[in-house]
């Protein structure tokens, strides 16, 4: 599992130019500094995971349980509280502050979040099915799936056969991205390449996990 | 104002030459050979510019040994070191793609006089 975490705010894709001046296409996201709410243990809780919280919320309007939650802990209230699993928190303490520092240039990231929403899709964009031909006779069936199963035997339709339906909305991570600049003073992480989600998403920011590069650190 | 602008900012370039279609240019590009870094001119007429922001691009055209040869630049691009104006153009549309169906004299773009 991962050994550092910390969450953002997708922004949008944009273009910057590396050291051999070549484009390279990233997302932005901003990381504002997150505060430790809450350290969950094995021991104590069953998982390792820091609760943070980001941003600024008007303590006033809080329902009085989450009030109480932040009073305890001593913290200032942000617009939500997120836990980020990890593998240690023994060197993490209530109150402390993650920046967008915690990762470096160069190094490989998993970014998290819950993928655009895509409505009721067919089986040609849900699942890459080729569908049916253009032509050469094919009635009304040019984006259907084609047959679902056999005759007699089984005489039934098999679980998890891949059908149109609901598309998107789910909680997506990719793997392996690359990180090209952690700016703190701007609060902004550069990520090569897409991150799931629409603008303004939530996103949980990782170390890699798994790839060669990262093997050691994946074993954990 | 786009939510990335705050990371576009810092790789625009506010030192070129205004310009527009029918223009013709000589672009002073940073060619890499080896070790050694050199400047190469392409000169030729401005027959497209395509996107905003950070992301725009200009199509010059021109003509090598008689053969057409077309070059896209990104607008902000580093390797351009810089982009001489050498004369304006009088043309009527934003995209000059008709010039690649045309040789010789009904290829030249009329220059604006004003």
């Amino acid at each position: 599992m991962a050994k550092k975490a910390i969450v953002g705010e997708k922004l949008g894709m944009t273009q910057v130019w590396d050291e051999d001046n070549q484009i390279v296409p990233v997302t932005v996201l901003r990381v504002a500094p997150a505060r430790v709410v809450q350290v969950r243990t094995t021991e104590k809780d069953g998982y390792a995971a820091l609760q943070v919280t980001y941003g600024q919320r008007d303590g006033r309007k809080l329902p009085k349980g989450l009030s109480g939650h932040y009073e305890s802990a001593g913290v200032e209230p942000g617009v939500r509280l997120v836990e980020l699993r990890i593998d240690d928190v023994s060197g993490y303490e209530v109150g402390q502050e993650l920046a967008a520092d915690i990762f470096e240039a160069g190094e490989g990231i998993d970014v998290t979040a819950v993928s655009r929403g895509k409505g009721f899709a067919g089986v040609m964009k849900r699942h890459g099915f080729a569908g049916q031909g253009a032509s050469h006779g094919v009635h009304r069936a040019h984006r259907k799936p084609g047959a679902i199963g056999q005759c007699a035997t089984p005489s039934r339709v098999f679980k998890g056969v891949k059908m149109a339906g609901r598309m998107g909305g789910t909680r997506v991570t990719t793997l392996n991205l690359e990180v090209v600049s952690a700016d703190t003073d701007k609060g902004v992480l550069l990520v090569k390449g897409a991150v799931p989600g629409p603008k303004g998403a939530v996103v949980i920011v990782r170390n890699a996990v798994k790839g060669k590069a990262n093997a050691s650190g994946g074993a954990g | 104002m786009k939510s990335t602008d705050l990371i576009d900012q810092a790789s625009m370039r506010s030192d070129l030459p205004e310009f527009s279609p029918g223009d013709t240019l000589k672009v002073h590009v940073k060619v890499i050979e080896g070790s050694k870094e050199r400047v190469q001119v392409f000169q030729g007429v401005v027959i497209a510019r395509q996107g905003g922001g950070i992301q725009e691009t200009f199509t010059v055209r021109k003509l090598s040994s008689g053969v057409g040869v077309e070059r896209t630049f990104p607008l902000h691009s580093p390797i351009i070191e810089k982009i001489e104006l050498f004369s304006r153009g009088d043309v009527r549309r934003a995209k000059l793609f008709y010039l690649r169906d045309r040789v010789g004299k009904a290829a030249r773009v009329r220059e604006l006089r004003d």
